[in-house]
């Protein structure tokens, strides 16, 4: 559904993101977290073709963003971060502006739904202006979701909510699963662990990690892995079977690009040597085998002490 | 096409929200009952040659006012992000927000002719400048508007666009007048170049397509330029 390729960007001189390279497939909801000038908005700036990279390439649904610029704005739904609405328009009048230059069919409809679906049907006649953060904020998700869009972007979507509206916010975006693929921004870890089947870690403009929730968990709550790279890539069930069959190992996954694995184990039990051991008696041939580095850890705790600086309600 | 049909009618609906279009028509319509009146006890002429070139003038200040918000609004509050992040081409939103302002426009134009109807009234003016007039008017108000929307594109900031505006409107409607210091080749394409050379022809009645070619290339030129600026902020 998403794929980006080698995602650059520079500002002048300066680098906001560089080789940025992940994908996110059908009906996942991808969490994007990193601390603040990370290049997260950027990134999703670049997604929604507001903005051409320097270098590589983005795909969403087949089109790139920049070559196929207006196909590809036609499968996205994109909430900007600080959602950027026309103060002077009444709610259903913007939905309905938003609505025709996107050609949403039985537009009155759609938009009764739509504001059905985020709450704000008691708020149609108000003027933007007047909203409270938390109704503009769903103003831009259903501004977002009208054209029921394969893609859905949304740029820190709980950022300034009360904690209250951050879980009504957390639930719509549950509710979005499968029905869309959505990619969502935050600098706050929980946030993005509990909506999100796969998070993306960047830092400094580089992905840092890239992994489920509860991988992210088992790492912070002391399990261990190991990265594991076989040349040839060879059958992925053998190899999670014989790895898993290993005293101390807790789970095998295969990693982002074929002949790769992820292995975690019980903490303090370094399983290493047999896997070695294991690799070779298979005949497999082993490429590299590490342990993962702690600076994960780091970004972490920056995340974590970020969340914490952050006053609950805004 | 539709876009940008689509664009200027929120445009237009959003300038009869604030206060700046009431204002600004309620002040055309006032200065220039005040100027028929003037002009029409002092010549006891049926024409309305004196009035357009007074409308002329004062739209010279008018047009940038009228497109400061146009673009510039849009960049400050980051609604561009939005809009260039629809399915629309950004020549598509540039358009639409130059016709909102030409409609405006329009409507003023038709306002004014209450002063035709009451030469009419009282007398038997001469309809062939008065048309010729009119089509003057339009083209020119688009053009001075387009001028208007091309440094609104500039800026995020809409005092700085109706300023640079103003420079830029009265600059080019002046810039023939260097001409009759120069000679050469350099005084004629000064000369072709002057937003005011082109206009008085259609207030004496002469309607010279050359002329309605010119005051139309302006407007697309213009409305080019603000384009591609609005492109190259895309880059940023």
């Amino acid at each position: 559904m998403i794929e980006v390729e080698g995602l650059t960007k520079y500002y002048g001189d300066f680098p906001a993101i560089e080789d940025l390279t992940f994908k996110v497939n059908k009906g996942e909801i991808l969490g994007f977290l990193g601390p603040n000038g990370a290049g997260k908005t950027t990134t999703m700036r670049i997604l929604s073709g507001y903005m051409p990279p320097s270098a590589g390439v983005a795909r969403v649904s087949g089109y790139d963003v920049f070559k196929q610029s207006l196909e590809a704005r036609r499968h996205i739904g994109y909430m900007p971060e600080n959602v950027p609405l026309y103060g002077e328009m009444r709610v259903a009048a913007y939905l309905d502006y938003m609505g025709s230059l996107r050609r949403v069919r039985n537009r009155r409809q759609r938009i009764t739904e739509v504001m059905e679906k985020v709450n704000i049907t008691d708020q149609a006649d108000a003027r933007i202006a007047t909203l409270s953060k938390g109704y503009r904020q769903r103003v831009g998700m259903a501004q977002a979701l009208l054209h029921n869009p394969d893609i859905v972007i949304l740029d820190e979507p709980t950022i300034g909510l009360d904690p209250r509206q951050i879980i009504d916010v957390r639930r719509l975006i549950r509710g979005l699963q499968g029905e869309h693929t959505v990619i969502l921004s935050s600098h706050i870890l929980p946030e993005v662990s509990e909506v999100s089947t796969r998070i993306v870690i960047i830092n400094h403009g580089h992905i840092v990690a890239v992994d489920t929730p509860e991988g992210l968990t088992a790492l912070l709550s002391g399990g261990e892995r190991v990265h594991i790279e076989l040349r040839g890539a060879p059958p992925v069930e053998k190899v999670v079977s014989a790895l898993k069959a290993l005293p101390s190992v807790n789970k095998v996954e295969p990693g982002e690009r074929a002949g790769q694995f992820l292995l975690l184990y019980e903490q303090g039990k370094d399983p290493r040597p047999l896997v070695a051991r294991t690799i070779v008696q298979n005949d497999w041939d082993l490429l590299e085998l590490h342990y993962t580095t702690l600076s994960l850890e780091d970004i972490f705790l920056q995340l974590v002490v970020n969340e914490e600086e952050q006053p609950e309600a805004a | 096409m539709r876009n940008m049909w689509i664009i200027a009618r929120r445009e237009l609906g959003s300038y009869f929200i604030s206060p700046i279009a009431y204002i600004v028509v309620a002040a055309l319509i006032a200065l220039t009952s005040n100027f028929f009146s003037l002009i029409l006890f002092f010549s006891r002429e049926a024409t309305l040659r004196y009035l357009f070139s007074n409308l002329t003038t004062i739209m010279l200040f008018v047009a940038p006012i009228l497109a400061m918000r146009l673009l510039a609004e849009e960049q400050r509050s980051g609604t561009i992000e939005l809009l260039l992040t629809s399915p629309v081409n950004d020549w598509e939103v540039v358009w639409g927000k130059w016709l909102a302002s030409f409609i405006l426009w329009l409507f003023i134009l038709v306002l004014t002719l209450i002063y035709p109807f009451i030469l009419k009234v009282y007398g038997s003016p001469d309809w062939g400048p008065i048309i010729s007039g009119y089509i003057g008017l339009i083209v020119v108000g688009g053009t001075l508007l387009a001028i208007g929307v091309l440094t609104s594109s500039l800026t995020q900031n809409q005092i700085v666009a109706a300023v640079l505006g103003v420079v830029f409107t009265i600059g080019f409607w002046i810039v023939g007048g260097g001409s009759s210091l120069l000679s050469g080749p350099l005084a004629s394409v000064l000369n072709y170049l002057s937003l005011s050379q082109h206009i008085n022809s259609f207030y004496q009645g002469v309607i010279d397509v050359k002329n309605i070619i010119y005051y139309l290339s302006v407007i697309f030129g213009a409305l080019y330029i603000a384009t591609r600026v609005v492109e190259i902020r895309r880059w940023r």
